[in-house]
């Protein structure tokens, strides 16, 4: 295989700063990649090769000129399908938007492309991002690198799958009850959910406000806390962003996490955990240990019921975030329709995938009159709840360690006809996004059938370089991170 | 509390959803499944918590009311094939009765 393809999105920007390759190389390597394996892998919904290599030559110019570059100088990145991009059809994997072109880029589009990342495309999700699997994608559905007959996880599967066969050193997917650190942990890479309001969501199309939050996917920490000193940020155009100044996130990556209190929850290993999964994570814990971090068993009742109120919160807003499809102003419109009322609900019809529709409905019904108080005020006194209990708990530690998901990546088919078996994938993931806390995935090893194991480091709002500090110190003693799959 | 198949055609209508027959079956079961799982949240006592609609603090933010650029309308207007140039604006079904 191109060594360059090996190579970590930190060494790319080092090497074209060098001029011991340049961002054109890169490149022409990693799309060469994707025309070689993206047929099996089916990661890109969109490629953007004229696109990227502009991109590529202009920071070429620039070195050559001896000017200044962006930290993400030359580096390729895959952007998840619902992350707006001017003139680049943005699907969000859904009929009702194929051939949709956003007029505008989304905030995080625009600090990479000044950061200096060249773009090579965009990637498959689960409609609107509502699955853990990919297989809700209204397109077609993406496979593990690691097991062709498997899922990538979802709904950032496509960012997942991207990475681990190496097509892109770095991308960025979407979280809203675990997005981003399921697939990461199926595929066996980084994957960071911010806390919410340190990244902006202008233009990342909308799918559980309160919950949303835009991260970086990556095979180190060193390129996650990279891609994140990137995005991060306040931004006027979201006004759910922190104005808060962002730090350098890559400079706390020192190896030492001697003296931290790391929590570890027992209701995150309950009776659905996989052996294989129980054993990687108890084992990591104990490098953890090692490192000199201080381990603390403890309890977090409320963790049951996370996952109950995520699916009256999630849908809740859901369905009136999808309420603008109806086909008037973008996206497609239903060839009939009697009346304008006829032309919605033909047109929506028409446009949603089943996995939509049913979170539509569940959350149209949960807001409905009569029903609000038992379902969706309840489900936010839990969230706050939660909340609490987060905070007791980081009163006590540093950080909480648990699985990322109670089991490795299922086959294609295994769950879609069971859609509580594939919910209970997030229920690790959800409390974070419930919370707002940030919550970060790395690989902590492999089952017995060779499938990559995540290990979940989460902590207080705004902990992100304590996470990823400690996240760093585990992959500087260990080499699960180095491994990749045949393709 | 579950639903009967009238009602998640109800929903559907106020969801905007023209649901088919086979939908509402499929939609009917699942709705029921997931409401059986809420039900547990009635097992917490919520009496004295407040909600939380956001999990970090969102104050009323209002900044400068700043005259920026917008988008240009026929920019806008490309994005559908239903309008009508002269008027600048999209072409829907009758809203208003005869």
């Amino acid at each position: 295989m191109d060594e360059m393809l090996t190579r970590n999105a930190s060494e790319i920007v080092a090497g074209i700063r060098r001029r011991e390759w340049s961002a054109r190389e890169v490149t022409d390597a990693f799309l060469g990649r994707i025309e070689r394996v993206d047929a099996r892998v089916r990661a890109f919904i969109t490629v953007t090769p004229d696109r990227a290599r502009r991109q590529a030559d202009a920071i070429d110019a620039r070195i050559a000129a001896g000017e200044p570059v962006g930290p993400l100088a030359g580096v390729p990145v895959a952007l998840k399908d619902n992350l707006s991009t001017t003139g680049v059809e943005t699907t969000c994997a859904s009929q009702i938007l194929r051939g949709y072109v956003p007029p505008y880029d989304a905030t995080v589009v625009t600090r990479l492309e000044q950061a200096g990342a060249v773009f090579l495309g965009k990637v498959n999700l689960d409609e609107f991002a509502m699955g853990s699997s990919t297989e809700n994608s209204g397109l077609f559905p993406t496979r593990n690198p690691w097991d062709l007959s498997r899922v990538p996880g979802g709904s950032s599967g496509g960012s997942a799958a991207a990475v681990a066969a190496d097509m892109a050193p770095l991308s960025l997917g979407s979280d809203t009850g675990g997005s981003i650190r399921q697939p990461a942990a199926f595929c066996g890479l980084v994957g960071l959910k911010p806390t919410y309001g340190l990244v902006s969501r202008y233009g990342l199309v909308a799918f559980g406000s309160s919950l949303d939050q835009i991260g970086p996917l990556a095979r180190t920490v060193e390129d996650a806390a990279l891609c994140l000193t990137a995005i991060a940020g306040h931004d006027r155009r979201d006004s759910t962003s922190v104005p808060r100044e962002t730090p350098d996130f890559t400079a706390g990556l020192n190896g030492h996490i001697e003296g931290l209190r790391l929590g570890v929850p027992q209701e995150y290993f309950a009776e659905g955990t996989a052996p294989g999964v129980r054993a990687a994570v108890v084992a990591a814990i104990g490098v953890l240990r090692g490192l000199g971090a201080e381990i603390v068993e403890l309890s977090l009742p409320c963790t049951d019921y996370a996952l109950a109120a995520y699916y009256i919160v999630a849908p809740a807003e859901a369905s009136s975030n999808l309420a603008r499809y109806d086909g008037v102003r973008y996206g497609n419109r239903a060839p009939v329709g009697d009346d304008h009322i006829g032309l919605f609900e033909k047109t929506r019809e028409l446009g949603f995938g089943p996995e939509v529709k049913q979170r539509i409905m569940i959350g149209t019904y949960a807001l409905s009159a009569g029903y609000y108080d038992a379902y969706y005020a309840r489900a936010q006194k839990v969230r706050t709840l939660l909340r609490q209990e987060f905070d007791r708990a980081f009163a006590q530690v540093d950080a909480l360690v648990t699985p990322t998901v109670p089991t490795t990546a299922f086959r294609l088919g295994e769950k879609s006809d069971d859609p509580l078996a594939m919910k209970l994938s997030d229920v690790c993931t959800i409390p974070a996004n419930m919370a707002g806390i940030p919550g970060l995935s790395i690989c902590c090893g492999f089952d017995p059938g060779g499938l990559p194991v995540g290990l979940q480091l989460m902590g207080p709002a705004f902990s992100e370089e304590t996470l990823l500090r400690i996240a760093d110190a585990y992959q500087k003693a260990t080499d699960w991170h180095l491994r990749r799959p045949t393709l | 509390m579950a639903l009967t198949p009238e009602e998640v055609r109800q929903v559907g209508t106020l969801a905007r959803l023209a649901l088919a027959d086979d939908e509402i079956d499929r939609l009917t079961h699942q709705i029921n499944d997931l409401l059986a799982q809420f039900a547990r949240l009635q097992e917490l006592d919520t009496d004295d918590v407040p909600p939380t609609s956001h999990a970090v603090p969102v104050r009323a933010l209002l900044r400068e009311d700043e005259v920026t650029p917008s988008l240009p309308q026929e920019t806008v207007l490309a994005l559908s094939p239903h309008i009508d140039e002269v008027l600048g604006g999209f072409i829907v079904p009758q809203v208003i009765g005869e």
